[in-house]
Formats: C-alpha cells, sequence, structure tokens
C-alpha cells in the first residue's frame, strides 16, 4: 500500500536545498508539519507541478507522475489532483458556479455532474451559487475553493493551509467542513500547516519538516509519541489519544471518554454519547505515582508501564514514554523523582492527568 | 456644405489604417506583454526597451529609418523586390507597418501590467482544473485582462489616427493611397486653406476628447489598468 504513494526529490532553494524521500499512506490525512521557510509548500508545489523538482520520483496512486531518470514528467493539468490554495483563488472573472463548473467541463468524469453535487452538498455552498468571489466571506471562498477540487474526483487532494488566511472565527467555520471529508471520502489528502490545532484534529499521518528535510514521518500518535527525538506541536511535547464519549454526567457537567487502556472525565462540552474524539495530553500535565493515588483532586489516573526514558530540554528533568494498552502517554519528571520512584523501562506506575484538551 | 472628396478619403483612410492597425497589433502585442510578464530571461530588459522605444523617439527618425529599410536599398526593401511585391514605401502596406512599429508601446503596456497585475496564481488554479496552458491564457488570463486589452485597443486606435511624423516619412502624403487625417490638415495649412484645417483639426480634436473621456469612464467602471 505504501508503494502506491511515494515522493523522491530535490528542490534546490535560496537558502537551503530540499530533499524529501516519503512514503505515504494511500489514504486518509498526511500532515505536513513545519514552521514557516521549512519548505512544506514547496513539497505540495512539487507534487502539483507547479514547481518542478530535480532527480525527482513522484508517483501517486500507482500512477507515475513524474520520474526524471526515465523522462516522465506530467504538466499540472494532467495530473489528476485537486488543489486548495492558500489564500482566496476563485477565478474572480466567474461566479461561483462558473468556478466550480471550470475543471468539470475539462476534466470531469463521467459522474461529474453528481460528484459536483455531493461536493456542493458537503461543504454546504449550494445557496452560494450565483454569487461573486468578492460577495463571499473568506470562509465561504475556500469552501467553494475545496469543493471545486473535490468536484474533479482528484486521485489525491492538496490543502496548502487553506485556513492559513482566514481570522479565527472563520477558522472555526471551515474546520468542521475538513473533518466531514476526512470522515466522509476516501481521497488522501496531504495538508499542509503550521498551526497545531489543525494538525491534532486532522491528522492521520504526520511529515514533520525542518529546513528542507523530513524530521520526523509516521502515523500520528506515533511521531507525536516520539520522545528521543521529540516534535513539539504548539506549546509543549504530547500525546494525541482516539477515544469515544462513553458516558455523561450531568450532575458534574463531566464527560468520560474511553480508550483502550482507560478512560479520562474531561469537561462536557456537549458532546454526543458514542461520538469519536481526539484527545491531547500535553507531557507537562501528567505526573506519576507508585501506588494508585486516592484521596487527591486529580481525577484521572491510568494504569501504565513506563516504556522509555529519554533527556529533556533540562539536565534536571526527564520525558518519559508511557505505555497504557494500546495508547501511549508522555509525561515530564524531575530525574530526582524518577531516582526517588525508583522508575527505569519497565516499571508499571500510575499516571495522574491533571488536565485534557478535547481537539475534536 | 459638402465635403470635399480628398477629405473624405482622408478620413476613410485613416479609419482603415487606424482598424488594421489596432487589430493587428492586438495579435502580436498579446504573446509580447505576455512573455514580457513572465519571463525570467535576460533578454527581457532588452526586448521591453526595444517596445519601448517608439514612445521617445522622434517620429521622424522611426519613419526616416523605416524609409531606408523600405527603401530600393534597404534590406526590407530588397525582401519585398526579390518577392515580386514591389516596394513598401510610400505604400498603404508601408504605412501600416510603420504604424504598428510606432503605437507599439500603447498597445503593449497596457496589456503586460494587466497580465502582471493578476499574477500567476490565477494560471495555477486554471492548471490545477486541468485547463493546459493555452486553454488556460484563453479562459482566464485573458478575461482577467479584459481592463487592459480595451485600453491597449483604444489607445492603439486613437494613436494611429494621430500619427502624423511617420505617415509623412513613410507614406508622403499621396491622395486616396496615404494621406490621412494629420496629413490631410498640414497640407491645408500649407495651402493656407485655414477653413478646411480647421475644420479636420477640430474634429480630430473632439475625436481625441471623446477617447480620452471613454477611458476614464472606463477606468472608473471597474476596468483595470493604463499606462
Amino acid at each position: 500500500m505504501s508503494a502506491a504513494f511515494s515522493l523522491d526529490f530535490k528542490l534546490p532553494r535560496a537558502d537551503f536545498e530540499l530533499q524529501i524521500k516519503l512514503d505515504l499512506p494511500a489514504s486518509g490525512v498526511t500532515v505536513l508539519y513545519g514552521a514557516s521557510g521549512s519548505g512544506k509548500t514547496s513539497v505540495l508545489r512539487c507534487v502539483a507541478g507547479l514547481e518542478r523538482a530535480r532527480q525527482a520520483r513522484l508517483v501517486v496512486a500507482g500512477e507515475v507522475w513524474q520520474d526524471d531518470a526515465s523522462g516522465v514528467y506530467l504538466p499540472t493539468h494532467r495530473r489528476p489532483l485537486g488543489y486548495v490554495f492558500q489564500e482566496a483563488s476563485l477565478l474572480d472573472h466567474l461566479d461561483v458556479r462558473g468556478n466550480l463548473h471550470y475543471g468539470l467541463r475539462r476534466g470531469g468524469g463521467a459522474a461529474a455532474q453528481q460528484t459536483l453535487n455531493a461536493a456542493v452538498a458537503l461543504l454546504g455552498i449550494d445557496h452560494l451559487l450565483a454569487r461573486q468571489p468578492a460577495q463571499l466571506s473568506g470562509g465561504e471562498r475556500q469552501r467553494v475553493a475545496i469543493a471545486r477540487a473535490l468536484a474533479l474526483q482528484p486521485r489525491l487532494l492538496l490543502l496548502d493551509e487553506p485556513l492559513a488566511a482566514l481570522d479565527q472565527a472563520r477558522r472555526q467555520e471551515v474546520l468542521p467542513w475538513l473533518e466531514t471529508l476526512r470522515s466522509e471520502l476516501q481521497i488522501p489528502m496531504l495538508y499542509v500547516t503550521h498551526s497545531a490545532d489543525e494538525l491534532a484534529r486532522l491528522a492521520d499521518h504526520l511529515v514533520v519538516l525542518g529546513h528542507g528535510r523530513v524530521l520526523a514521518a509516521g502515523p500520528v500518535q506515533q511521531v507525536l509519541a516520539a520522545i528521543d527525538s521529540p516534535v513539539v506541536v504548539g506549546e509543549d511535547a504530547g500525546a494525541l489519544l482516539q477515544g469515544r464519549v462513553v458516558e455523561r454526567s450531568a450532575e458534574w457537567h463531566l464527560a468520560r471518554v474511553a480508550f483502550d487502556g482507560g478512560a479520562l472525565w474531561l469537561r462536557d462540552s456537549g458532546l454526543a454519547l458514542g461520538l469519536s474524539v481526539r484527545l491531547r495530553v500535553l507531557a507537562r500535565d501528567v505526573s506519576l505515582t507508585l501506588d494508585e493515588p486516592r484521596d487527591t483532586s486529580i481525577q484521572n489516573h491510568l494504569s501504565c508501564v513506563v516504556e522509555q526514558i529519554a533527556d529533556d530540554a533540562h539536565p534536571s528533568q526527564a520525558l518519559l514514554r508511557l505505555r497504557c494498552g494500546s495508547a501511549v502517554l508522555l509525561a515530564r519528571t524531575t530525574r530526582r523523582a524518577l531516582h526517588n520512584l525508583g522508575l527505569q523501562p519497565g516499571s508499571a506506575a500510575w499516571a495522574q492527568v491533571k488536565s485534557v484538551a478535547l481537539v475534536q | 456644405m459638402t465635403i470635399p472628396e480628398p477629405t473624405l478619403q482622408a478620413i476613410g483612410l485613416t479609419l482603415q489604417l487606424a482598424t488594421l492597425t489596432t487589430l493587428l497589433l492586438l495579435v502580436l502585442a498579446l504573446p509580447l506583454a505576455w512573455w514580457l510578464a513572465r519571463t525570467a530571461s535576460r533578454w527581457r530588459p532588452v526586448v521591453s526597451a526595444v517596445v519601448t522605444l517608439p514612445l521617445v523617439l522622434p517620429p521622424s527618425v522611426l519613419g526616416f529609418y523605416l524609409l531606408v529599410a523600405m527603401g530600393p536599398n534597404g534590406p526590407l526593401g530588397q525582401l519585398t523586390l526579390a518577392l515580386g511585391w514591389g516596394l513598401l514605401s510610400f505604400s498603404f502596406t508601408g504605412l501600416l507597418i510603420g504604424s504598428i512599429i510606432y503605437s507599439l508601446p500603447f498597445a503593449v503596456q497596457p496589456l503586460q501590467h494587466a497580465f502582471e497585475a493578476m499574477g500567476r496564481r490565477p494560471m495555477e488554479v486554471a492548471a490545477t482544473l486541468r485547463a493546459s496552458p493555452l486553454d488556460a491564457f484563453f479562459s482566464v488570463a485573458l478575461p482577467q485582462a479584459r481592463g487592459g486589452l480595451v485600453t491597449a485597443a483604444i489607445l492603439s486606435f486613437a494613436h494611429t489616427v494621430g500619427e502624423f511624423g511617420v505617415v509623412l516619412m513613410i507614406g508622403g502624403n499621396i491622395p486616396g493611397k496615404t494621406s490621412v487625417v494629420s496629413t490631410e490638415i498640414y497640407g491645408h495649412v500649407e495651402a493656407m486653406e485655414y477653413g478646411q484645417a480647421h475644420a479636420l483639426a477640430a474634429g480630430m480634436l473632439v475625436f481625441s476628447f471623446v477617447v480620452l473621456l471613454g477611458l476614464a469612464l472606463l477606468r472608473r467602471g471597474g476596468a483595470r489598468v493604463l499606462p
């Protein structure tokens, strides 16, 4: 499956040379994460053929898009992709309907109109069809751009920071549509962002870039839980848990989210029972005890095994990877505490989780 | 008052020359402006300077070199003689070539500015929507640069109508063949026919004003990019 989607190329840039070699899953959302200037947008542009990478071999869904060794190069318009640009990219001489039909007239398949209708419904833009791009809000424009890309039934959907140009409110307006896309469609997506929030909510697979190199790549939970070269996303290193809402307490306004390895209480924000959610637990919010804690104000404890201990930024501290069932948590403690508790890889312990953030 | 035959002929010829010049100029200027707006070639400044040259050169200089080139000893003249077309100097075709060169910057610059203002993004968007570069040029670049296109056409037409030096040098003011309104006015003044010169001159004045007014209104109405 991994062979179906692979990138391998070089691209000289002003300050460094981009060197990318990746095998990506043929489904789900792969987030390309990195600081600005790390080369993530260039990767996307090379995949789309908007920039021409060198010594490249690019295979998508088993089809060779570029192979410089054998002289294969599909120009952008021959690549069955969908591309959503960072800022407004609607063709402003056409109305919304004209934009949606522009690609369809040129490369829509047999079920094109049907696909378009589905995309329009999926993104909730049917009431905007007769409008001009200038009459749309930033969030609406991006939804139209996404629908326009989807209507072409792409083999691969490329999204270049689609929310970056929007303010916080608009971002929250578009994010749920992207989550819908992720759960409803089978199209693999390559999603460029430097937002920790978007990463935590959307990523199935994570590629971290820095100065044109791949720093880490793999399933998102795994990459975030690697402590020897921790990927700090947002304010601190932390683990991502996938769980399901199993209980809601009306008395305490709390909801219980269970995952393989335990369950955590968190503030009830009106989640439906049975809903699949993602939780983020930062390393600094997890402490350890040897016995199951009682008489503590911290309500969330999980039985776990210390899997790995690594150095943290400051020599007084250590970063621990804990296994709870199939889930992984990160914890930060002082070296002194580790010594006093006698914790080593393989030790059983209890993790006290002080704070849990719901990301979805 | 009846309009004398030579005057009518001059007006007809002027309109014919301006129309043909505008049409041919647009065909020539579109790819040229596109190339200038997009290329990273080191020849760009050179080409840009050559295209702009007619803007600053005295028309008589331009006319003089064209006359020499089209003459029996010029490269163009030898070519046309060899092809059996005769000489282009003092002919309508010669006038047309001169007009096209003379008004080239007026067609290229508005288009180039419009293409530059558009940026690369619309063409990239079109490519990701399966449009080939040629298809995208006609379905995206041209409609988005329509303001520049209209401006280029109007300016080319008006500038050709108003040209004098080049026409005089190449065409030589032959009635019915190369005599246009501006040279006709000159002829009237030479012959001390101030009344007829007035009528034509006033006509030119009104025409020019209307064209510029139209352009200004167009610009206010949202059409983009004037030089």
